[in-house]
């Protein structure tokens, strides 16, 4: 049977641009939130999200100046960075001039690309200008607009596509990767998610009244997963990426390896039994976990570490419950369990695979990063799990075996189950 | 428009649009944007449109499927800016 381990990892966060930068601003639970006048000047409830800060200069490092000639997505950008470092980081090369691999694909995901993009083009429509949007417009709106860009800089031979699954979207590429090199159609998979920042793509979710407006004043104790005090999401953005690659191609290339990736699952609740488009079907949620460690060969108790989805919503206390019931476990015996979120907020289509990439770099460094903004932790939340299974500082643990779930509207769910490999 | 000033102002438009330096190098009235200057076909409108922009000109589409080589582009060019 086909072991598939990751090899290779980037990130562009909004508390931390590339695997060093984020690694030091997991541990130490730095947030990444700020507060954006232009949210305030859009008249939005929720003025605070978070941008991974990437300059002018760090562009270049990436994109041509011919790439960058009218280029306004940053999803794309982000979701090129990230997908790049992973690729060198997994000691594979990036030239223009390379041959072509038909053994190497890509699975990279998102919600919608180039937003601002889109906007700039229908304002020129709708001025009577269709013939002077350029050739741009079309590659930058397009949901595979991502995967077309790394396909081509990487010169990708094998499956080369994008996934939309809301905020599952980046857990559920990695699982889409993880299985095609499973059934032997490919070696390796560039495996990753990206979403675009800014009021176009976040005001949908204002509308909703689903972030919060509470912490305009406060923007790094705005996000506040698993918290009494939790009042609603902060948005976020960026891209998370993973080389997953056959146990064999890695070991003939002597290649660093990450974790090994031992399954997961993937699943709807099918909006009945309580799920609806914004909210989840909780037999499905644990149906889905249960599966997750069934198909990685495990026993639920020999999970370490959990990283959850976690939004900060109402919908939290739940979220633990469904772990509970999914792992028979809850008090002192429930694993520990945080959320990025409350440091980089809710990057939507990006969360799942940027919060992938924490998971794996807590089982690679052997550490479980710090749960910010929780030291007031909901009392339904309490009364399922130990106060001491949430960690509020960064606590230096032996870990094997770690959890991934990600859950989004249309009641969507995936869950990964990582380990280390040694 | 003297010629050498609209050859100049046609190599500021395609420069950065060019993936052979060498054929940009010798940039000659003969010379063809995809053949020569290796563009990418789907630059060609970002190219018309930097050269409506630049002569304050609008290019119409049987004029653009012409428009292959330098010295198209200045007839055409030519043919706008002095009628």
């Amino acid at each position: 049977m086909t072991r598939v381990v990751i090899t290779g990892m980037g990130v562009v966060a909004p508390n931390g641009v590339g695997l060093e930068a984020f690694t030091k601003a997991i541990k130490l639970g730095t947030s990444g939130i700020a507060y954006h006048e232009n949210l305030k000047a859009a008249n939005f409830s929720c003025c605070i999200g978070g941008i991974p800060q990437v300059s002018e200069e760090k562009k270049l490092e990436y994109l041509t100046p011919l790439q960058l000639r009218g280029f306004n997505s940053s999803g794309i950008l982000y979701g090129c960075m990230a997908g790049m470092d992973a690729w060198k980081d997994a000691g594979l090369e990036i030239d223009v001039e390379s041959a072509l691999d038909y053994d190497s694909g890509c699975v990279f995901g998102t919600g919608t690309s180039g937003v601002d993009k889109f906007r700039e083009a229908i304002y020129k429509l709708d001025a009577g200008e269709v013939k002077r949007m350029g050739s741009t417009v079309v590659l930058q709106t397009m949901a595979s607009g991502i995967s077309a860009y790394l396909g081509g800089i990487l010169g990708l031979g094998n499956q080369v596509t994008t996934n939309s699954s809301a905020c599952t979207t980046g857990t559920e590429a990695i699982l889409m990767g993880f299985e095609r090199i499973k059934i032997g159609q490919a070696k390796r998979m560039l495996v990753g998610s990206c979403s675009d920042d800014g009021p176009y793509i976040w005001g949908g979710f204002d509308a909703m009244r689903v972030m919060t407006y509470k912490h305009n004043d406060s923007p790094q104790e705005g996000s506040r997963p698993m918290s009494a005090s939790a009042s609603g999401f902060v948005p976020g953005s960026g891209a998370g990426a993973m080389v997953l690659e056959s146990l064999e191609s890695a070991l003939k290339r002597g290649a660093t390896i990450y974790a090994e990736v031992l399954g997961g699952h993937v699943n709807s609740g099918g909006q009945r039994n309580g799920g609806t488009l914004t909210a989840p079907n909780a037999e499905a949620v644990q149906r889905c976990i249960m599966n997750a460690i069934e198909s990685s060969g495990i026993e639920a108790n020999a999970i370490d570490t959990i990283n959850g989805h976690l939004t900060a919503t109402s919908k939290d206390s739940l979220e633990i419950e469904n772990w509970t019931h999914a792992l028979g476990r809850n008090g002192a015996n429930f694993p520990y369990v945080n959320s990025l979120k409350s440091m980089v907020g809710h990057c939507l289509a990006a969360a799942g695979s940027i919060e992938s990439v924490a998971t794996v770099l807590q089982l690679k460094n052997q550490f479980v990063f710090p749960n910010i903004n929780c030291d007031d932790v909901h009392l339904e939340i309490l009364e399922l799990i130990s106060d001491d299974k949430i960690p509020k500082q960064m606590l230096n643990k032996t870990l094997t075996i770690a959890a991934k779930a990600s859950f989004g509207f249309g009641d969507v769910n995936a869950c990964i189950i990582f380990k280390t490999y040694n | 428009m003297k010629n050498e000033d609209l050859i100049a102002k046609l190599k500021t438009i395609v420069q950065p649009y060019v993936q052979d330096e060498d054929a940009f190098k010798n940039l000659s009235e003969e010379t063809t944007f995809v053949g020569d200057l290796k563009i990418n076909s789907a630059n060609l409108v970002d190219i018309i449109l930097d050269v409506e922009d630049e002569f304050d000109i609008r290019i119409e589409n049987e004029e653009m499927e012409q428009m292959l080589s330098v010295k198209a582009a200045m007839a055409i060019v030519n043919s706008k800016i002095t009628s």
